[in-house]
């Protein structure tokens, strides 16, 4: 397994972290780590646990054993007011999108700002218009979630995470259940806003190989342990036999070895 | 034999500690709710809009309630009273039993079928579509953010609607026992005047309060805790069978702390 560049400014550090569920092991000693500003994607078959991991890193579930550092500060042991303050600085995409289906598209973006900034609502109303323009949203801020489509709810709910400019942001299967023409508008948006915001980013999903265009970092999950974390390319020609058969599986054998291409 | 004992055993040891724990998740929430009611910051606007939700929108159905309530006091005092000669008395049974008793309770058994039950589907379904988890992550807490309201509201409002409920059945008994069954209506009121004493009014408000509180607490937590119930809390049947729950729960215990509360001040 290669190791990252370990003097990398580290963001995300998940250290021999072990989880159970009801007597079975889902998560056996995960060791990941992800640097400042680069996207990690962690893929892996469905049921081995990646959302488990992202869990583990938002602090909604701790680790049985290990640790969970963000910014060097292991959130397993922190109390509710320590992790509030890591939580400041985070911007989370859920599977589902969990947009608040009671409020508004613009009470749902402007949630974050009236909660935890001292802004007045007229600032308010600009910096919300200013994301939904963003996600190529204009004027559904007076629709409720439920009116929308899957692609125009993922875009605002990639609004609300990024409403306060934060500094890591958690997607979880931020394209399942769209078609190749929306899943490319996220990942357009998703790339515009990195290039703008300038956050790190960690993707829990199985769009493989579309995915890969996006990472600096690809860690396979699989037998509740983190296979390898490489750049796509060395995850496509890893020698782990486990990684081996993901890329196989998922991409079709198209690249191969070395030693494969010299022996033909 | 002895393997049935043991799997006996362990699954009255299971059942122990799973509602051991419950008790102590729903005690510790509580703790967290109040003490964030009395810390600032304190928010005005979603107080009102719960107090509308809670207290103005049950006045409607505690108003019918009230007033069928007095009137179904009076039809049956007045028959039982009749047969003693005693049907000047009707006036302070029908308050009496209105104030101390039937008030407190039955206006809260109301909130609990129209507010309580609301509360629990809406935050049991806020936890299953992760809007609880959403919440969290955005660093806003969703004990102040979505219980502290409920709570203050809650517990604003029972005593009012206990009030209505009072007035409305006195009156509703004032109806049946005077226009109907010609009790004559001076003796009706006198009658009040003279046997109810602020102790009686003490003890409904107080009652009032504690069921206010009651009712928020369990419709709030079995929402919120909705992942952890035993039959196991998923899609909208678990939200269908927390609620159901979270009713019965609630108007069992209003009763048990009604015969508590009277039997302490009584």
């Amino acid at each position: 397994m290669t190791e990252i560049n370990s003097d990398c400014p580290v963001v995300v550090e998940l250290v021999g972290v072990e989880k159970h569920f009801a007597g079975q092991k889902v998560l056996s000693g995960v060791n990941l780590r992800v640097c400042e500003g680069t996207t990690t994607v962690i893929v892996g078959g469905s049921g081995e646990g990646k959302s488990v991991i992202l869990k583990h890193m938002l602090g909604l579930m701790k680790p049985d054993v290990g640790r969970v550092e963000i910014f060097g500060r292991d959130i397993a042991t922190a109390t509710a007011r320590e992790l509030n303050d890591v939580r400041r600085d985070f911007g989370v995409l859920f599977q589902n999108v969990a947009l608040f289906d009671s409020m508004t598209i613009f009470d749902n973006v402007a949630l974050p700002l009236r909660e935890r900034t001292h802004d007045r609502p007229q600032q308010i109303a600009a910096r919300v218009d200013e994301l939904l323009q963003m996600m190529d949203l204009p004027g559904v801020g007076a629709k409720y979630p439920a009116q929308l489509s899957g692609g125009m709810q993922k875009r605002v709910g990639l609004a609300r995470a990024l409403a306060l400019n934060p500094k890591i942001v958690f997607f979880d299967e931020p394209t399942t259940g769209l078609d190749v023409h929306k899943s490319n508008e996220i990942y357009r948006l998703f790339h515009h806003t990195q290039a703008r915001v300038g956050y790190t980013a960690v993707i829990v999903s199985h769009d493989v190989p579309k995915i890969f265009k996006l990472s600096d970092h690809v860690a396979l999950l699989s037998e509740g342990v983190i296979q390898g974390q490489l750049t796509p390319e060395e995850f496509q020609r890893s020698e782990n036999p486990l990684i081996r058969e993901f890329v196989e599986t998922t991409m079709g054998p198209i690249y191969s070895s070395e030693r494969e291409e010299a022996a033909l | 034999m002895k393997l049935y004992m043991l799997f006996l055993l362990s699954k009255i040891g299971d059942y122990t500690l799973y509602y051991l724990e419950h008790a102590g998740r729903m005690n510790i929430f509580l703790g967290q709710c109040l003490w964030r009611l009395l810390t600032p910051p304190y928010r005005i606007f979603p107080v009102i809009q719960q107090l509308n939700f809670i207290g103005a929108r049950s006045i409607f159905v505690i108003f019918f309630t009230g007033g069928f309530t007095g009137m179904v006091l009076a039809l049956q005092g007045y028959y039982t009273l009749r047969k003693f000669g005693s049907e000047g008395l009707l006036g302070s049974a029908v308050a009496l039993s209105l104030l101390r008793e039937l008030g407190p309770v039955m206006a809260a058994l109301m909130v609990i079928g129209r507010a309580g039950s609301a509360m629990t589907a809406e935050i049991g379904i806020m936890r299953n579509t992760e809007q609880i988890d959403a919440l969290e992550c955005m660093a806003v807490d969703p004990l102040r953010y979505i219980m502290v309201p409920k709570f203050i509201a809650a517990i604003l409002s029972m005593p009012l609607l206990t009030a209505i409920f009072d007035v409305v059945g006195i009156f509703g008994g004032y109806l049946v026992g005077s226009l109907m069954l010609g009790v004559n209506g001076g003796t009706y009121f006198q009658g009040m005047y003279q046997s109810v004493a602020w102790n009686d009014v003490e003890m409904g408000l107080i009652k009032s309060l504690v069921f206010g509180l009651l009712i928020v607490w369990i419709s709030t937590a079995k929402g919120y805790f909705l992942h952890w119930e035993r039959s196991g809390g998923f899609g909208a049947e678990g939200v269908s069978r927390t609620t159901t729950s979270s009713v019965v729960l609630a108007s069992v215990t209003v009763l048990v702390w009604d015969y508590l509360l009277s039997a302490i001040m009584l």
